[in-house]
C-alpha cells in the first residue's frame, strides 16, 4: 500500500507547541505516506499526545508546518482540519456521558465520501449495536475504545490519529483492538498511532519514530525494530 | 389548610405563581443553556430580558409596530445584540476562569440598565394588553393574556428541551458541554455553535421581556429584580441542567405563591431559603445526576 516514492500524505516539519508558557514540542518532524501506519513511541511526557493534538489544532499555541496532501494546516482551526480529512481519537476516549452509544456513534457528521452510515457502523461493530441504547459511559473500557474508533470512521477521513488505543485494557481486549487497527489499515487508511505498548506497536506498524523531549530522536522501519529493540527500549526506559 | 381564605384568592395567587414561574422557567432555562455550554454565568440575562420589553415598547411607541410582530422581532434584535456581545466581550475571555465572564456580563448588565434608565427614565412605562378580557371560571376570573403567557412559556420550554434532548443539534450541544475540542475535531464549528447558543439563550430572555411587557411595567429595573431569582432557580435546579431550570422555575413560582397565601411576610425570601437549603443538602442541585444535566 505504501510506497517510498509516493509523496507524503502528512508532513510535519519543525513543529513547536506550547501549553501556556511551557514549551512541549521542540521542532517535531516526520512524515506519513498514504496507507502507511506510523507509530510515535516515547516515554510519558515525551510529547506524543501533544504532537497529535497540535496536528489537530487542539493545542492552539503552535508554529511550524503541518501539511496534508501539500495543504498547509498550521493556521487552520480544529474543525477546518477535520473537514480536510484528519480524524482524531483521544487517549481518554472522550465518550460523552450525556449521550447514548448510538448518539455517540452518530455524533460526527459524514464529512467525506467513504464515511460509514449508521447501518454500516452497527454491522461492523455488533457489540455496539447490541448496546446502542445504553449510555456511552456504561460501556466497558474495551467497548468504549471500540466506540471511540468507530465514531471517527463515520467522518470519512482517511488519516486517523489514534492516541494509545490499548491503554488500560485487558490483554484479550488489546488483541481485539489490535485486530481492529489491522482491519483499518487493510482498508487503506493512513494511521498515526501513539502507543506505549511496544508489542502492540510492533504488530501493526510499518514504521516507528521515537520521540524524546518534544522532538524525533530516532526512526525505524518495522524490520529495523527487531534489530534495534535494545536501542528503542533504552529510549522508552523499559 | 388555608383557614378562612376564599378559594378564589388561593387560585388567584396560584395563577400569579404560575405566571411568575413561567418567566422564571424561561429565563433560567436560557441561563442554564448558556452556562452549560460556555461556563459563563450570564449576569446580563436580566438586562437582556428588560431590553426585550423595551424593544417591544419602542417599536410600539415610535414605529407603531404592535405586540404580535414584536413577539418575533424584539427577541431577534436582542439576540443580535447578544451575538455582538459574545463576539466582542465573551469570546476573548473564553479561556480564562469563569469569574471573568461573570464580571464582564455583570458589567454589561449595569451598562445596559444605565443607558436605558438615562434615555427612558426610571419610572415604568405601560404596554397595552394585546389580549384583553378573560373568562369567568366560577371561582375566579382568568385573564386571557395570562393564559397565553403560561401556554407560550410551556411550549417554549418543552420545545427547547426536546430540541436539546432529541435532536442532532441538541446532541452537539450536550457533547460540546462536556468536551468542546473533541466535538470540534469531528468537523463541527464549535465557536459558531457557542455563539448561536448564546444568541438563542439571549433571544429567550428577550422573548420573556416581550411577554412580560403587558403584565409588568416596562422598567429599566425589571431585569435586575428578576435576575437574582433566576440565578437562584439555576442554582437550585443544578447549574447547567435544562430540565432542572424549567422544573425549578415553575416550582419556585408556585412556592412563592403558596408562601404568600400561608405566610405572606416570607414570600420575598422563600426562594432564597430554598436555595440555601439546596446548597447545604444538595449542592449540585435538585436535578443534577438524574439526567446528567440535560
Amino acid at each position: 500500500m505504501n510506497s517510498d516514492d509516493a509523496p507524503p500524505l502528512l508532513q510535519v516539519e519543525n513543529l513547536e507547541a506550547w501549553y501556556g508558557e511551557s514549551k512541549a514540542l521542540h521542532g517535531m518532524g516526520f512524515e506519513v505516506r498514504q496507507g502507511e501506519l506510523l507509530t510515535l513511541l516515547g516515554r510519558n511526557g515525551a510529547g506524543k499526545t501533544t504532537t497529535l493534538r497540535s496536528i489537530m489544532g487542539i493545542v492552539k499555541k503552535r508554529r511550524g508546518s503541518v501539511t496534508l496532501g501539500g495543504e498547509q494546516l498550521i493556521d487552520k482551526r480544529t474543525f477546518e482540519i477535520a473537514r480536510r480529512g484528519i480524524a482524531y481519537c483521544p487517549e481518554e476516549r472522550a465518550i460523552f456521558s450525556t449521550l447514548s452509544v448510538r448518539e455517540n456513534l452518530l455524533l460526527p457528521p459524514v464529512l467525506r465520501s467513504g464515511g460509514l452510515s449508521e447501518s454500516d457502523l452497527l454491522a461492523t461493530f455488533p457489540n455496539l449495536s447490541r448496546r446502542a441504547t445504553s449510555m456511552g459511559t456504561q460501556l466497558s473500557g474495551g467497548e468504549q475504545q471500540m466506540l471511540a474508533i468507530a465514531r471517527i470512521l463515520r467522518t470519512g477521513s482517511r488519516l486517523l490519529l489514534l492516541d494509545e488505543p490499548s491503554e488500560g485494557l485487558a490483554p484479550v481486549i488489546v488483541k481485539e483492538i489490535r485486530d481492529l487497527v489491522l482491519r483499518i489499515k487493510a482498508q487503506g487508511f493512513t494511521v498515526v498511532l501513539v502507543e506505549q505498548n511496544l508489542s502492540f506497536a510492533k504488530s501493526v506498524a510499518d514504521r516507528h519514530v521515537v520521540i524524546e523531549n518534544g522532538k524525533v530522536v530516532d526512526s525505524l522501519t518495522a524490520a529495523e525494530l527487531n534489530s534495534g529493540m535494545t536501542r528503542v527500549k533504552s529510549y522508552l526506559g523499559v | 389548610m388555608f383557614g378562612n381564605l376564599s378559594i378564589s384568592l388561593v387560585l388567584g395567587q396560584l395563577l400569579i405563581g404560575l405566571i411568575n414561574g413561567s418567566f422564571y422557567a424561561m429565563l433560567s432555562m436560557g441561563l442554564a443553556i448558556i452556562f452549560g455550554l460556555m461556563n459563563v454565568v450570564n449576569f446580563a440575562h436580566g438586562a437582556q430580558y428588560m431590553l426585550g420589553a423595551f424593544v417591544a415598547w419602542i417599536m410600539l411607541d415610535t414605529l407603531g409596530i404592535g405586540y404580535w410582530p414584536a413577539l418575533i422581532i424584539a427577541p431577534v434584535v436582542v439576540a443580535s445584540l447578544g451575538l455582538m456581545m459574545e463576539r466582542v466581550v465573551l469570546r476573548p475571555l473564553q479561556n480564562l476562569d469563569h469569574l471573568y465572564g461573570l464580571l464582564a456580563t455583570y458589567s454589561m448588565a449595569l451598562i445596559i440598565e444605565g443607558l436605558v434608565r438615562q434615555k427612558y427614565g426610571s419610572t415604568g412605562l405601560p404596554y397595552a394588553n394585546p389580549i384583553p378580557g378573560g373568562i369567568d371560571i366560577g371561582v375566579m376570573f382568568l385573564p386571557w393574556y395570562r393564559v397565553w403567557v403560561v401556554a407560550t412559556s410551556l411550549v417554549i420550554c418543552l420545545g427547547t428541551w426536546l430540541l436539546i434532548d432529541r435532536t442532532r443539534l441538541g446532541a452537539y450541544l450536550r457533547a460540546a458541554t462536556e468536551r468542546p475540542e473533541i466535538v470540534e475535531s469531528f468537523g463541527i464549528n464549535v465557536p459558531r455553535l457557542v455563539a448561536l447558543t448564546y444568541g438563542f439563550g439571549v433571544g429567550l430572555a428577550g422573548l420573556g421581556g416581550v411577554l412580560a411587557a403587558p403584565i409588568y411595567q416596562v422598567s429599566p429595573y425589571m431585569g435586575s429584580s428578576i435576575m437574582i431569582v433566576i440565578f437562584a432557580v439555576v442554582v437550585i435546579g443544578g447549574m447547567g441542567s435544562i430540565i432542572g431550570a424549567i422544573a425549578t422555575g415553575y416550582l419556585l413560582g408556585l412556592a412563592e405563591a403558596v408562601t404568600k397565601i400561608v405566610y405572606p411576610e416570607a414570600a420575598n425570601i422563600v426562594i432564597f431559603v430554598i436555595m440555601m437549603l439546596a446548597l447545604i443538602f444538595r449542592p449540585k442541585g435538585l436535578f443534577s445526576g438524574s439526567e446528567n444535566a440535560r
